[in-house]
């Protein structure tokens, strides 16, 4: 320890600069915006801070004043890194620039997983068509019994169950289904390539088996309207999934933790649009599919519109900004 | 495993932030598992009996009834952390915040990404690989905190007062700062220490610092003299035992 009189005379002569900071950080903490001049106090404030913290480290390293110190500049620094809130301007930006970009990078993975869906769904065809029993592994015992009596199981839903109700249970459980298939990822891939493949399993076997009581024109009338995006978002998220799997097995640059931040960070956004789009599919679920008074025609309209919606957004044309004009001076 | 985290600053002087361990982070998330459970059981008992709502599930009421109840209870954690930057009732109660790698604020995105892998930090109950992740990995990490690049640090909001606690001792004591912050320590913390352990640490502390003392003559003191002998030699008076670090 230095020269007593004067380590006491250094915290005398800077505390009341320290309860000024301390005064501010708790101000700031509070606010929800700072003004310029606040901002610039703030910068100010830490570069002393960080002076003073570096003579108390050096004349009294293991003193409560220096543990104190590094507190406060720890929550100084936490404030002015503090990036602003966006608002709209930062979902534009997210509408313009990070989704369209997450998309382009995942693009081959994103025809992996919808080649890997269309493949299990024909050997889910193929396995039902074969061995009919086994529907019993993918389909549920009143479900069987619906089809087996001629009737489709989504028939009268919306007379047992309030179509508002339907939709909030129907985008809770796909939302959480296409959250698991990006999350499994991190088990190197396999986790989503099981999930994406099961889901077209289960989609060919019931095809399948509502073809074999000829049903599956009812069956198609009835996923038509939703089920363009809903299938197309799980392809979407199981290709984030797998890339989050591949980031770890094959780290781009750095280490695998490093690599697999940087790729949940990338492909993040693209997951927040899916989560969006699979709420408008709850409620095209809830309220036009079960319901018999919309035609074949309306729905496959509302189908392939929200699917060129569900695109356009993804690689970012909906937004587009627009292009500056040429020629003029 | 390394409790402390250097993150280099703009101004060149390294910034150390505390970890949190398992037992703090546990300790926040009960808290915070309690007052969701609460709000949402309070919520329902509230459209149940108050607002006569029906409450089961194919109820045209369930979109009144059920649902805050279940976005209270599902998306507290990802709603709050993000409108209070990083913190949480529990947190807050645990002396706990979020930062960046870099010790920052973190961002909007990353408090989201953080919140969608409890999916498999709460796999298979009672987040056990969460809690597992935070045993063997450095900064003792869930893997949402992998995915996001956040960490769960030590946020110390006592340090404003223990600096100013500093000044005045400072200012009137003619004691080593080394002594000095060792008796300030022991007064804060006077009413929580045991009655025969705290005559023991005061006699052995006004035995250091007053080494003309007589050994005998302290031993004798009782409680509430020797805290005011403790209280004298910081340069203040004392304003009871009872009251601790408040009379600073």
């Amino acid at each position: 320890m230095p020269d007593n009189a004067d380590m006491r005379a250094w915290i005398v002569a800077r505390a009341s600069t320290w309860r000024g900071i301390v005064q501010s950080v708790a101000e700031l903490r509070r606010q929800r915006r700072a003004s310029v001049e606040e901002a610039l106090g703030a910068v100010e404030a830490y570069r002393g801070l960080a002076r003073d913290l570096a003579t108390s480290r050096r004349l009294a390293p293991d003193s409560r004043t220096t543990a104190a110190l590094e507190s406060l500049y720890a929550q100084l620094h936490a404030l002015i890194s503090r990036r602003p809130r966006g608002g709209a301007a930062a979902l534009l930006d997210l509408l313009r620039t990070d989704i369209p970009r997450a998309f382009h990078r995942l693009r081959p993975h994103i025809a992996g997983m919808a080649c890997l869906m269309a493949a299990s769904a024909l050997a889910g065809w193929w396995i039902i068509t074969a061995f009919p029993g086994l529907i019993t592994l993918i389909a549920g015992e009143a479900m069987i019994e619906h089809v087996e009596r001629g009737h489709l199981w989504t028939e009268g839903l919306v007379n047992i169950v309030p179509s508002s109700i339907l939709s909030v249970n129907i985008l809770a459980n796909n939302i959480a289904v296409s959250v698991l298939a990006f999350c499994a990822g991190i088990f190197l891939g396999l986790g989503t390539l099981y999930l994406v493949a099961l889901n077209g399993l289960m989609l060919g076997g019931i095809f399948a088996f509502v073809h074999q009581h000829g049903l599956a024109t009812a069956l198609f009338t009835f996923i038509i309207a939703h089920g363009p995006v809903e299938l197309s978002v799980i392809c979407v998220s199981g290709a984030a999934g797998v890339a989050l799997g591949e980031s770890i097995a094959h780290p781009a640059s750095g280490t695998r933790r490093d690599s697999f931040q940087a790729c949940a960070h990338q492909t993040a956004p693209l997951l927040l649009l899916c989560a969006a789009l699979l709420v408008g599919c709850g409620f095209i679920e809830g309220f036009v599919s079960p319901d018999p008074r919309f035609p074949l025609a309306s729905r496959i309209t509302i189908g392939v519109c929200y699917w060129l919606v569900m695109w356009a957004l993804m690689t970012g044309r909906l937004l587009a900004k627009p292009a500056p004009a040429h020629g003029s001076s | 495993m390394d409790d402390q985290v250097s993150v280099q600053s703009a101004t060149g002087v390294d910034l150390t932030l505390r970890i949190a361990g398992p037992g703090s982070r546990s300790y926040a998330f009960l808290i915070d598992w309690h007052i969701r459970l609460l709000l949402g059981g309070a919520w329902l008992l509230l459209a149940g009996f108050v607002l006569k709502l029906s409450l089961t599930l194919r109820s045209q009421d369930a979109l009144l009834s059920l649902l805050p109840a279940a976005i209270i209870y599902f998306l507290y954690h990802p709603i709050l952390e993000v409108a209070m930057r990083g913190r949480t009732p529990g947190k807050r109660m645990a002396g706990l915040v979020l930062v960046s790698r870099g010790g920052g604020t973190p961002g909007t995105a990353a408090l989201l990404i953080r919140n969608i892998f409890r999916l498999i930090d709460a796999l298979p109950a009672f987040y056990a690989v969460g809690l597992v992740a935070c045993f063997v990995t450095a900064n003792r990490v869930r893997i949402g905190d992998m995915a996001a690049g956040t960490l769960l640090v030590i946020d110390d909001t006592a340090a404003g007062k223990s600096l100013s606690r500093l000044e005045t001792i400072a200012a009137g004591s003619p004691l080593r700062l080394d002594a000095l912050e060792l008796v300030d320590q022991v007064l804060e913390r006077w009413p929580a220490l045991e009655s025969r352990a705290r005559l023991q640490i005061a006699c052995s502390l006004l035995a250091r610092i007053e080494p003309d003392s007589d050994p005998a003559h302290l031993s004798a003191l009782n409680d509430v003299e020797l805290h005011a002998r403790l209280a004298a030699s910081l340069g203040r008076r004392d304003s009871g035992p009872g009251q601790g670090s408040a009379s600073a």
